[in-house]
């Protein structure tokens, strides 16, 4: 089967299996309480918050896959669509982690462990986790953009799903050190012997440094395994490590439907109705964000 | 095939009982044009129009709606939690919809009611609403309803089609909706059905026949996106636009909207508006990228969601019905029919 | 106007074969009755698509904002002025343009004459001042004096105040109009009374920002009813935002506005713009001596300081 039937039937079966459950209003948030926010950068524009539901029945009814998104929600201000930082394998909470830009995320930012918002979801398609059972995977992050990366390492790492792929590889970079997510996380994930994990930055003055430095695209290059046709990239960054990393994957023989992106856009309903969002005919938050280069090359170039 | 003929004595008294059971809505002159809105008791709609100002659309979809309300009132105890509100979704009645505008609202029908993703305001309104269409005898020059795939007598999307044949009207029976409403109407007078057939396709092609506007779409679903996307004549069709959103909330199919809150005090309200993929907010990113930054991005996006996007996602043609608003209203001149046809021909 | 036209086209062509310009700015045929559409010709063939008649009451000004290309742009007074205006305001560059003036006979009211008459009009006809309306089975005259947009009815500056080429003789200003007579009626009523006009006013507004659109002044990158940081105007069809709206847009153009119609045109809803922006129009004339777009040796009023500057407003 190739990537791209893969995304047909997943969303397919995500059809199927929303129908089971009774959707009444879809503009319609689970109200949820801040349980914990974590400062994760140097600049403290990027904040973790842990999201607990508030009637115990909407976890079960939330259940998501790892590369899928959600509409924040904040009473007063809008919404605001993040992808999921937790794994479906974590449980009792979700976990996103914002970037202070603009009016709702502000606010957001200036809210305060128990304070009661709403989440909308899930949203969108996810990466293809059934294709890639039993192939490896290599994860490429590129600064904020790592927090669906995040959920997908931390998913395939759980026990009962590490068996399922082979060879597990992460290059993820950021400008500084202190500008990387997840730190306590990173540094545990570089000591096991079960995944490859190349941490960078673009520079630094740390002596204690261990890690690389070296733009993520020059990382991928030394680093990443030669691609084929049972290796799949997962590429999620700002637009320039973007554009450098594509021809690193193409130099690695990387065929462009085993190059999966996850793509942004400005959103407001989330699930294919208010039209802004789109790329040709396909919406991105409800027939993506998560695309093939090869889906990406036949859509016209506006993102 | 039902057909009621009724004189223009009973029109008005059958309304006048409509009013107990159902909201009814009809154009009316207001100033200098006509639009539609909800009748008060006793008002009748004119049909003396050729088509109203702007399309009924907002007869089940408001250009501004509230979904959900809240309080921030900390002390009340489900203070942040947002609520639905109650909402009339009693039976409706639009009279004196054109056939163009009644085919509208199954274009839109896919998006508002896809398989994944129900709207439920647009469709309790829809499904509340029972649709009287009036038979177009004068369509005007920048009608091209016709070559738009719907038609001046066209019944898709119609529960009534009431024809005006000068002394009275005939009224064509199409769904058990519109049976219901003529009950309640309390009009009752069965005429033979293959005499009227006849007349009403008699006075079908006759407006048919007036229908004068040449455009083709048959070449559309056979273009390649990106091809179109790219083509050159982008910059020469966009250039006098001036990006207002007058096309998009005149038109019947356009369909996109904006969802905002408002605050009052403690009270508030989260809403959606229409909104135009005419206007550089309607994508605009909050790092500041904007994917359709330039007007001819804008331009490109409403003319291809129209005629290429949403002919390939829903193969259920046009987006577009042919009622001409847009060419008439446009402030520029710019022409959905000469756009058509550059992107139709395109590439040979 | 035909003379106009044969010049307009000669004069296009000699810029565009001696590459003064890249691009010239000017009006194609429209597809409807009383409509042209602004376009451009970077070619003899697309010069040959321009016409000149009483439907050319868009402001060409509109779209010169920011562009870089050496343009040549046709310009009536009105037209004229705002590029003035432009100028100042660093919206455009003079050395990039060859202003081709065009005196103005003023344009016609296409609003107006479509209420005139219960049925669709399907062709309208100019023939010196006549203006001959066509419909199914029906044929009207009317003179064109008579169905005048308003702003023209009562211009007083239909010749280009600058041109770099020019497509004829200037024609007669008009003299001892009343500018202000609709302006004065609405100072002299109540407060309460000048409220409810105003709600009526505006009652049909879609907030389609037609008419800011069509307005060459309002070029702000992102307007303030658009801003969300703080929001000051909400996006729903709230009067009070209507209302907003339309007041801050006009009180953002005083000092430049130069009553050339653009917004009123634009309205699909045939809302009286102008009604706001003459107000303060007026008040720039009676208070500063100041009409815009017509030097560009001066700066306007609103964003110059003169220890002469009026202060009796200031209680």
């Amino acid at each position: 089967m190739e990537v791209d039937d893969f995304i047909l039937i997943e969303q397919s079966s995500m059809v199927n299996s929303k129908r089971g459950i009774k959707v009444q209003n879809p503009y319609l948030p689970y109200p949820v309480r801040i349980d914990e926010i974590i400062t994760e950068t140097e600049d403290k524009n990027l904040k973790t918050f842990k999201l607990v539901f508030i009637n115990p029945d909407d976890e079960e009814k939330f259940a998501y896959k790892a590369g899928q998104f959600a509409e924040l929600s904040v009473a007063g201000k809008g919404e605001i669509p993040i992808g999921i930082a937790s794994s479906p394998t974590e449980k009792g909470f979700l976990m996103f982690t914002v970037n202070k830009v603009g009016l709702v995320t502000s606010y957001l930012h200036a809210m305060k462990a128990g304070d009661i918002m709403g989440i909308r979801g899930p949203m969108g398609n996810w990466y293809p986790w059934d294709i890639m059972e039993g192939k490896n995977v290599v994860i490429i992050g590129g600064g904020f953009a790592f927090t669906t990366l995040r959920s997908s390492i931390v998913y395939m790492l759980d026990p009962a799903n590490r068996p399922k792929f082979n060879e597990l590889h992460v290059i993820y970079g950021a400008r500084t050190p202190g500008m990387l997510l997840y730190k306590d996380e990173l540094a545990e994930w570089e000591k096991r012997d079960d995944m490859n994990m190349h941490i960078t930055v673009d520079a630094t003055d740390d002596p204690d440094w261990k890690y690389n430095i070296g733009f993520v695209p020059t990382i991928t290059d030394q680093e990443a395994p030669p691609g084929d046709a049972d290796t799949y990239a997962i590429v999620c960054g700002p637009p320039i490590m973007i554009k450098f990393t594509q021809p690193v994957l193409d130099k690695l023989n990387y065929s462009n439907d085993h190059i999966i992106m996850s793509l942004e856009m400005r959103m407001k309903c989330g699930i294919g109705i208010c039209g802004r969002c789109n790329i040709g005919k396909e919406f991105v938050c409800k027939d993506g964000p998560v695309f093939t280069l090869d889906q990406l090359n036949m859509m016209p170039k506006e993102y | 095939m039902k057909f009621i003929k009724i004189d223009k004595e009973s029109w008005a008294k059958g309304l006048e009982r409509l009013d107990d059971s159902f909201r009814l809505f009809g154009p009316v002159k207001q100033d200098k044009f006509h639009n539609f809105k909800e009748l008060d008791k006793g008002e009748l709609p004119d049909l003396s129009l050729l088509n109203t100002r702007l399309s009924p659309k907002s007869v089940v979809y408001p250009q501004s709606e509230v979904m959900f309300e809240y309080t921030l009132d900390e002390n009340k105890e489900d203070h942040h939690i947002l609520k639905e509100i109650d909402k009339d979704y009693s039976p409706r009645a639009v009279i004196g919809i054109r056939p163009c505008d009644a085919k509208a609202f199954l274009v839109v029908k896919p998006n508002f009611d896809a398989p994944e993703y129900k709207d439920p305001y647009w469709i309790k309104s829809y499904e509340a609403t029972t649709f009287v269409g009036y038979a177009c005898d004068t369509p005007c020059s920048t009608c091209f309803c016709t070559p738009a795939g719907c038609g001046p007598f066209h019944e898709e999307g119609l529960d009534l089609l009431l024809v005006d044949t000068n002394d009275h009207y005939l009224i064509k029976v199409i769904t058990e909706k519109g049976e219901n409403f003529l009950s309640a109407a309390g009009w009752g007078a069965e005429v033979d059905a293959d005499a009227a057939s006849d007349q009403i396709e008699t006075m079908r092609h006759t407006a048919e026949a007036k229908i004068t506007s040449r455009v083709s779409t048959d070449e559309l679903k056979d273009k390649n996106i990106t091809d179109l996307f790219e083509a050159s004549f982008w910059e020469e069709a966009a250039f006098a636009c001036i990006n207002c959103g007058t096309c998009t909330y005149a038109c019947p199919t356009c369909w996109c909207f904006d969802i905002q809150d408002e605050t009052y005090g403690y009270y508030g309200i989260r809403m959606r508006n229409w909104d135009s993929c005419m206007y550089p907010l309607f994508t605009l990113h909050g790092s500041g990228h904007n994917p359709r930054d330039t007007k001819i991005q804008r331009v490109r996006q409403r003319f291809m969601h129209k005629l290429k996007y949403y002919v390939d996602k829903y193969e259920n043609g046009i987006q577009c019905v042919g009622c001409g608003r847009c060419i008439r209203l446009c402030p520029v001149n710019i022409d959905i029919r000469r756009v058509c046809e550059l992107m139709n021909s395109y590439g040979g | 106007m035909s003379a106009y036209i044969d010049k307009i086209k000669e004069i296009s062509n000699r810029l565009l074969k001696e590459s003064k310009v890249d691009m010239v700015i000017g009006f194609r045929k429209g597809t409807v009755p009383m409509m042209n559409e602004p376009c451009f010709a970077k070619t003899p063939q697309d010069v040959d698509n321009f016409v000149w008649d009483s439907n050319c009451g868009i402001n060409l000004a509109n779209y010169l904002t920011n562009r870089e290309e050496k343009i040549g742009i046709i310009a009536k007074g009105c037209d004229s002025r705002n590029i003035v205006t432009h100028i100042i305001e660093n919206k455009i560059k003079r050395d990039r343009l060859v202003i081709i003036g065009v005196p103005c006979k003023a344009m016609i009211d296409r609003h107006k004459i479509e209420t005139m008459f219960e049925t669709e009009i399907q062709d309208v006809i100019e023939a010196d001042d006549k203006i001959i309306v066509k419909g199914d089975g029906f044929e009207k005259t009317l003179n064109k004096s008579d169905v005048l947009q308003e702003n023209c009815a009562i211009c007083i500056h239909r010749n280009p105040v600058k041109h770099d080429e020019v497509v004829g003789d200037p024609v007669e200003e008009q003299k001892d109009v009343d500018r202000y007579e609709d302006v004065r009626k609405i100072e002299a009523m109540p407060p309460e009374e000048k409220w409810r006009y105003f709600d009526d006013l505006i009652s049909a507004c879609i907030r389609c920002y037609a008419c800011r659109n069509a307005c060459p002044l309002c070029y702000c990158h992102t307007c303030f009813v658009d801003e969300s940081r703080p929001q000051w105007v909400g996006k729903s069809q709230d009067p009070i935002d209507t209302r907003t709206f339309h007041f801050l847009r006009a009180y953002h153009c005083s000092g430049r506005c130069t009553d050339c119609g653009a917004c009123e045109r634009a309205c699909p809803m045939g809302i009286k713009v102008r009604r706001f922006t003459k107000k303060l129009e007026k008040d720039c004339l009676d208070l500063f001596g100041w009409e815009a777009g017509m030097t560009l040796e001066e700066r306007p009023p609103l964003d110059t300081y003169r220890s002469d500057d009026p202060d009796e407003f200031i209680k």
